[in-house]
């Protein structure tokens, strides 16, 4: 399912945090989303989860306009994994993953079961199911909702920095769950070297604003790094893989 | 594995070597357990079985009482009265007792009960904190003071009958409309907020309803209205019930018609969104019932706290948090506890009546504290 963001601007208490976006994810691409802290990243995924109305601009999912759906229509459309994940009850991982199957009209229980089952299956936390959720670890965490995300059988997927908290192993493992379980995936990063490895596009947010996308290697350049990041960059090759990696240092200050 | 899609990538120079980490990562999450599973009852079994303790509840609570009604006299006095029959003038006192007092005032006790455990389901769902009761959003004691105004001072007399009903309602209406007022931010409403605005607010109320309390010159009545502020079954009538019941179970069936919705919005407002709930009008549906019930209920018992806190905790120990689970069995033991909890209070100085929320706060205190040492899955607020 192709995403289409045209010139969304959004409000939040009568403060414009972001304006005029501009963003197309083709089906079935991964779109990374960096910039610094307070740029706007989450608060454009919050437009795409519904829990903000633009106050100009349109989402298009294949088309249609997003906001003009119905709620539970749209999150059959499209699934997210905000930032929050603190549960104040300790729902069990297996009734995590189901509550995917909320916005579904006309299912049944067996159905239902099938669908969660098989998304615990994908994402490798079915001897998770009757954990309690708030017990899990943060890698943990991260895989049952991905499977509530799948469960939801999206054609899109948002996340919101879902690397944030985990340690290198899981922040890799992660990741390429997400690239391998099927739906068009838009997802705020902060790693610049994780987002390159796995994003075929990347936007770069700044001040509530697109100032470039594309291909990772021709966006993290040292300059537009430097103006956007206030770092200096350094490509090296990976002296093992030959990988190209960035290495940053501050810049020096400038009067 | 990140080629089973297909999937080119166009970027390799930036490429990880993905597997090797990976494989770590599941190998170093297998063998971990930090937290044993939370323990879950099957709700079936659970749920019959507390309808049967129900009904024989029901059955004790008619039985037992201070005037000695012996208990072959009950089983008849019920009978005559289910059955239209007749019993003979001199059991006339014993029948009355039987079929007029106590039974109405034990149905009334279940539905209370019931009302209150489901109303305090939905009122922690609400505010997504398991410290939450209609009580402490000061729901109730608004609730009081509408139905402390009749009493007292004879508000809404053009009411006749239904004026305590109809002031406790729509007083209840009132403070849930300033909770929500003051509560509000331009950032919605927040649990926090509501929380300890329905804290402030009912100090303020139950303040009011003190100065009313002293205001008021009968001696008698003031100390009805302290047994309106504890909660008391003792003005129990049949024709309270039917409003009472059919509200209650009105109110319940709405819950539970949305009980997915009840989950995800416990998981958080964003992912309440990101799951096709629209978080702020659920909270909104919910604060309205919430009043609607908790009105109706303080108008026929009064304020009886801790029902509506204790027995959704109990609850979810035992069924887990899953809210269809949880309002399949939190009313019957909401109903059973307080028939008994009524009882109680008619029985430990009888011929006197204690308020029945001493008892409720009695018994539910220590077996609360025991179920939280020992409640082993189960955490309170997610911390």
């Amino acid at each position: 399912m192709r995403l289409d963001i045209e010139d969304v601007t959004l409000e939040v208490a009568g403060t414009r945090l972001v304006e005029h976006i501009d963003l197309t994810v083709g089906s079935g691409a991964f779109a990374g989303l960096v910039g610094p802290n307070g740029s706007g990243k989450s608060t454009l995924l919050r437009a795409l989860y519904r829990a903000l109305r633009p106050a100009g601009g349109v989402v298009r999912l294949d088309g249609d306009d997003l906001h003009a759906m119905d709620a539970r229509a749209a999150a059959r459309k499209l699934a997210a994994l905000p930032q929050e994940s603190s549960a104040e009850f300790d729902f069990t991982a297996a009734e995590v993953v189901a509550m995917g199957r909320l916005p579904h009209r006309g299912r049944t229980a067996a159905s239902d079961r099938e669908i969660v089952a098989g998304a615990m299956e994908r994402t490798g936390v079915v001897h998770l199911a009757d954990r309690g959720f708030l017990g899990l670890s943060g890698g943990e965490k991260q895989r049952v909702l991905i499977a509530r995300a799948l469960a939801q059988q999206p054609g899109v997927l948002v996340l919101d920095e879902p690397t944030n908290h985990l340690d290198v192993a899981h922040q890799l493992d992660v990741l390429s769950l997400v690239r391998d379980s099927g739906p068009t995936v838009l997802a705020a990063l902060h790693d610049l070297n994780l987002a390159a490895a796995h994003c075929d596009v990347l936007y770069v947010l700044d001040s509530g604003r697109i100032v470039a996308h594309g291909p990772p290697h021709d966006v993290l350049q040292p300059p537009l790094l430097a103006q956007v990041f206030g770092v200096r960059a350094h490509p090296v090759r990976h002296p093992v893989t030959g990988a190209v990696q960035l290495l940053f240092d501050l810049l020096p200050p400038t009067t | 594995m990140d080629c089973e899609r297909g999937r080119a990538r166009p970027h390799a120079p930036y490429g990880l070597l993905l597997l090797d980490v990976q494989q770590a990562a599941r190998v170093k999450d297998g063998p971990v357990r930090r937290r044993t599973a939370p323990s879950r009852i099957p709700v079936l079994p659970l749920a019959l079985a507390l309808l049967l303790l129900l009904l024989l509840s029901l059955v004790g609570g008619v039985g037992l009482g201070a005037a000695g009604v012996g208990r072959g006299e009950v089983a008849r006095f019920l009978w005559a009265g289910l059955s239209g029959g007749t019993v003979h003038a001199a059991d006339a006192a014993s029948y009355t007792i039987v079929w007029e007092v106590r039974l109405p005032r034990v149905l009334l006790g279940a539905v209370v009960g019931a009302g209150l455990a489901a109303v305090g389901v939905a009122v922690q769902a609400m505010v997504r904190n398991a410290l939450a009761d209609p009580f402490v959003l000061g729901i109730s004691s608004g609730a009081a003071v509408g139905a402390n105004a009749v009493i007292l001072l004879g508000a809404f007399a053009g009411l006749g009958v239904w004026a305590l009903s109809a002031s406790a309602f729509a007083s209840a209406l009132a403070a849930m409309t300033l909770v929500h007022a003051v509560a509000r931010s331009p950032h919605g409403l927040t649990p926090l907020r509501l929380v300890l605005t329905g804290t402030a607010l009912a100090y303020g109320f139950e303040a009011v309803t003190t100065v009313m309390v002293f205001g008021a010159a009968r001696g008698e009545a003031a100390r009805s209205a302290m047994m309106w502020l504890l909660g008391s079954l003792g003005g129990a009538t049949w024709a309270q019930l039917p409003f009472a019941a059919a509200t209650v179970a009105a109110g319940w069936a709405w819950l539970y018609g949305r009980a997915g919705a009840l989950d995800a919005l416990a998981m958080g407002d964003e992912t309440a969104s990101a799951l096709g709930v629209r978080p702020a009008r659920l909270r909104r549906e919910l604060f309205l019932l919430t009043a609607a019930v908790t009105g109706t209920v303080v108008a026929v018992s009064g304020a009886i706290g801790f029902v509506g806190l204790m027995v959704p905790h109990v609850v979810r120990m035992l069924v887990g948090a899953d809210h269809r689970r949880v309002l399949t069995v939190a009313p019957l033991a909401g109903a059973v506890l307080l028939v008994w909890a009524d009882v109680l209070s008619r029985l430990l100085f009888a011929p006197a009546e204690l308020p029945v929320g001493v008892i409720t706060a009695v018994v539910g205190v220590p077996a609360f504290l025991l179920l939280m040492r020992r409640g082993g899955g189960y955490a309170f607020g997610g911390r």
